[in-house]
């Protein structure tokens, strides 16, 4: 059954809420999220240093959780920081992670 | 601030409608040395009356070419662990004005300059209290800005040298008035 409005998870966020990829300290790649869509799109596009540099600092959770207001999927990203994961391996583990999650909040609406 | 323009003599440059002499410059150069030096202690060096140093110095400072007098602080002597980071931004040519604006609102920017090399950026020299915060004031307040494309920062490690706008862009030329003053 469908509901009437869509989850908080769905929504997008004005830029200064909006997800920022960096591969470093102060180093901004250019590419941003500013919903969970845009956020699974740019897991595929960015550099996988970018991944690693924010699942480990537990930037991405953080994000999730904060401005998506959505715990369960901060948790599961969570827990695949706690895989340590890196390369490729983290790419595809995350992005499954966030596609089911989008797949999932998309079906409801 | 003065500046002069390419191949022209600093002792003749023209700043609106006030000119600087030789004195001027010496007077100036003086101050840049040691603000705290006495009228009378310039006169001497310079061979002219106090009267004329202070004269002078009020005309300077009416005509803005003396912006202020400051302090400069060692902050390694004081127990400042602060973080300094030079940061170029790339932005979009229509945004790049507005962006360099936004940076000077902010306290954690020192100095913001422009250049345009193969792309337009802004540099800025960026002081934090840690490297957490800075990446927190980038993450948050700049990246965010409309017309940045991506960011490069880089953590000042060690400073070889600093100094300040000298007297005479030519060191050259700077050297000769000190052996003759």
């Amino acid at each position: 059954m469908k509901t009437e409005s869509p989850p908080k998870i769905l929504r997008t966020v004005p830029r200064e809420k909006a997800f920022y990829f960096f591969t470093s300290i102060g180093n901004y790649t250019g590419i941003h999220a500013s919903s969970l869509k845009e956020f699974m799109e740019k897991i595929g596009e960015v550099n996988v240093k970018s991944l690693e540099f924010h699942l480990y600092r537990g930037d991405f959770e953080k994000w999730i959780n904060e401005v998506l207001e959505d715990k369960e999927l901060a948790t599961e990203i969570e827990n695949l920081r706690n895989l340590k994961y890196s390369g490729d391996m983290l790419k595809e583990h995350l992005y499954s992670i966030v596609a089911k999650h989008y797949e999932r909040a998309s079906s409801t609406f | 601030m003065f500046y002069h323009g390419k191949g022209e003599d600093p002792l003749k440059s023209k700043n609106n409608s006030f000119t600087l002499d030789a004195t001027d410059f010496k007077i100036l150069q003086a101050l840049q040395e040691d603000a705290r030096k006495t009228y009378t202690e310039i006169g001497r060096l310079l061979g002219i009356a106090h009267s004329t140093v202070y004269d002078r110095i009020r005309k300077l400072e009416k005509h803005g070419i003396i912006k202020k007098y400051t302090t400069i602080i060692d902050p390694e002597k004081t127990g400042n662990k602060n973080v300094i980071a030079i940061m170029t931004v790339y932005t979009d040519p229509k945004e790049s004005e507005k962006v360099a604006e936004k940076l000077c609102q902010a306290p954690q920017v020192l100095e913001v300059y422009s250049s345009l090399s193969e792309e337009l950026q802004i540099i800025a020299k960026v002081i934090a209290e840690n490297q957490e915060s800075l990446h927190e004031f980038i993450a948050h307040s700049v990246a965010p800005l409309p017309g940045v494309l991506r960011i490069r920062t880089s953590i000042v490690t060690k400073k070889f040298k600093e100094t300040h706008f000298p007297m005479v862009n030519d060191p050259v030329k700077a050297n000769t008035y000190k052996k003759n003053t």
